[in-house]
């Protein structure tokens, strides 16, 4: 078993959506509803959802943009949680962030190399005359050309924004980046681009990466292990080749079942799920997935599943395995 | 737009081997701005305006006559004279030379303009950028406080700050200052409430920025140009504040000139002497328009989506 990096313990993030006439709290967006996981160095980790599932929140609890209403989060052994807001930016660095909108992400009115050197010089990693030729090189690694530092990031495309915000996730050095769906504002010939190379630089750099995606396809190409999210609650938790051939959780079989196959001539069989996800505000009783589930039981509706070791590496939240 | 780079970096490289110079986002800025006719125009008139305004005011503190008579000597027996070769805008009813007059004005109009916006700019920034970003309760306070002026007329309320404060060029100038805060204030709050949820701010923080800079770094760039735009249309309306409080007697004193002031006294000869009426109106219309039209302009160049290549 490879060293442990990151190890979230029973996180939450609560948004309150209403208070009362006092201030107490009357309904409660529960985005993140205790998730356990570890992520190894040196993997690639992906997490899997629909929209509203939670599974951004999470990924910005990690980087320090909400802080978690309760639960743990252990980098490199030690509790990020209960540091103050000037020890946690000394973690700042080492817990980097790709965002899912290249248009949103780039300060419109920073040159693309001002964009890059920017956390170097904020974190004091080099000595100034050595900036520029640190930002020519990580713009290289990103396959983008020197003289490209000096434009606008709206004289860019999408692919070449993203590659941009990679390059400056990539400037500080960090141990793990969370990539939030990086891919998903992408047409699909950049996608295919853009995830080559993160799977490049994660070689090159020895990157640990937490990839965000809502759809199993992107997450396949990538990830070593997958998590699958649903109403804030880890549903299943596998190594990538074990979850795709031997989904367990029903969820992951619908999911599965959705990604679009090449071949017409084959006939797949498709589970489609009824019904729309359940307002986090309001979840079901017991199971979260037992208002669309196709394997309800009764016992589902009372209690809810905990994630179970049903083969080694390998954890279901399910009452089918109990 | 160009996706074709090679997955090699090294040939890119080669492909790119000459450096662009940066453009400087200023230099950008004038490009477009000179391209706009209207703004260039403002812009031509309004350093025709701040050139008179600075040359009559050093000539006062250095003593010397520059205008051709003096603006603040009456003299009766030559009182509403038409216009003509010796005096071109005519002379008001005390015999004094319009034209001299109205270039005198123009020192006033222009520098109440700019401290009166100073002011609300200074105290609106401020207000707004505390509401958005501290959120809550301090901003139901603040925006409500704004609400509350906004709610009444602000010609009646720089009045009532007159009322309050006394007559006088500086007191006209902190009313109109007071009562434009909310416009500022309510244009910051929302611009920053919005740039503040974008994910450049976010990369800001997680790269570990303490919040002063992400404010100045980050947002107060992409705000600026709102800010800007906003000023200049606010110098317009403050000389037009200014020339209405000075219309109703409560600006300037006599016998110092202000336009908003020569309309008032004049107002009772609109049919017999209709001159004494126009060259200061056309003053203050003229004034309006170049900060208007300067400030239209500066919202287009600001843009960077909406350049012009």
């Amino acid at each position: 078993m490879s060293e442990v990096l990151m190890d979230i313990q029973d996180l939450a993030k609560h948004f309150v959506v209403d208070t009362n006439f006092f201030g107490k709290p009357v309904s409660v967006l529960k985005a993140v509803d205790g998730v356990s996981f570890s992520i190894n160095k040196g993997e690639a980790f992906g997490l899997v959802g629909e929209s509203g599932c939670g599974k951004t929140t999470l990924g910005k609890i990690l980087v320090n943009l909400y802080s978690p209403t309760s639960g743990k989060l252990f980098f490199e052994g030690k509790d990020l949680t209960v540091l103050n807001e000037g020890q946690r930016r000394l973690y700042c660095k080492d817990i980097q962030m790709i965002f899912q909108d290249p248009y949103a992400s780039l300060n419109p009115k920073m040159t693309v190399g001002d964009i890059i050197a920017e956390p170097i010089l904020i974190n004091g990693l080099l000595p100034k005359n050595q900036v520029e030729e640190r930002v020519i090189y990580l713009l290289n690694c990103v396959g983008l050309a020197r003289h490209q530092r000096n434009r606008y990031p709206h004289e860019f495309s999408g692919g070449q924004r993203q590659r941009v915000g990679i390059a400056r996730a990539l400037a500080v050095e960090p141990k793990i980046i969370v990539c939030d769906e990086p891919v998903s504002a992408l047409d699909v010939s950049i996608q295919a681009q853009v995830l080559n190379l993160l799977g490049d630089l994660k070689e090159e750099f020895g990157l640990t990466y937490l990839f965000i995606a809502h759809g199993l396809n992107v997450v396949k190409h990538i990830s070593d292990r997958v998590g699958v999210m649903y109403l804030g609650k880890l549903v299943e938790i596998a190594p990538k080749k074990e979850l795709y051939a031997n989904p367990q959780h029903p969820y992951t079989q619908a999911l599965l079942s959705a990604i679009p196959v090449i071949n017409p001539e084959k006939k797949m069989e498709r589970i489609i799920l009824e019904g729309d996800v359940p307002s986090p505000i309001n979840p079901p009783a017991g199971c979260r997935f037992s208002s669309r589930c196709f394997k309800v039981q009764e016992s589902c509706k009372l209690q809810e599943a905990k994630l179970k070791e049903v083969s080694p590496g390998h954890f279901v939240a399910c009452h089918l395995f109990d | 737009m160009e996706p074709t780079y090679s997955s090699n970096p090294d040939e890119n490289l080669q492909a790119a081997e000459y450096v662009e110079k940066p453009e400087s986002q200023l230099k950008v800025m004038w490009e477009t701005l000179r391209l706009n006719k209207a703004a260039v125009a403002g812009l031509f008139i309004i350093g025709i305006l701040a050139l008179i305004a600075l040359t009559v005011w050093l000539s006062e503190l250095m003593g010397k006559q520059i205008l051709p008579y003096d603006p603040n000597y009456a003299d009766m027996t030559k009182s509403f004279i038409k216009p003509n070769a010796q005096h071109w805008f005519g002379t008001d009813q005390l015999g004094r030379d319009m034209f001299s007059r109205i270039l005198d004005g123009t020192k006033i109009s222009l520098f109440v303009g700019v401290t009166a916006v100073a002011i609300s700019l200074t105290i609106g920034v401020i207000f707004g950028a505390i509401a958005a970003y501290r959120g809550g309760k301090t901003d139901t306070v603040i925006m409500r406080l704004m609400d509350m002026m906004l709610a009444i007329p602000s010609i009646l309320l720089a009045i009532a700050f007159m009322a309050a404060l006394g007559k006088g060029l500086d007191k006209a100038i902190i009313a109109i200052g007071l009562v434009s805060i909310p416009e500022y204030a309510r244009i910051v709050r929302g611009s920053i409430l919005s740039v503040k949820e974008n994910d450049y701010v976010h990369a800001a923080k997680i790269m570990g920025n303490k919040t002063r800079r992400i404010i100045y770094k980050h947002i107060l760039p992409n705000v600026i140009s709102v800010i800007v735009v906003r000023a200049t249309l606010g110098i317009s309306s403050a000389v037009l504040d200014t020339a209405a409080l000075g219309f109703l007697g409560l600006g300037v004193q006599p016998p110092f000139a202000e336009w908003g002031d020569m309309l008032g006294r004049a107002r009772g000869f609109i049919f017999s002497a209709p001159y004494t009426l126009i060259f200061p109106g056309i003053a203050i219309t003229i004034t309006v328009l170049a900060f208007n039209l300067l400030g239209d302009g500066l919202r287009d160049a600001l843009d960077p989506k909406s350049r012009i290549k």
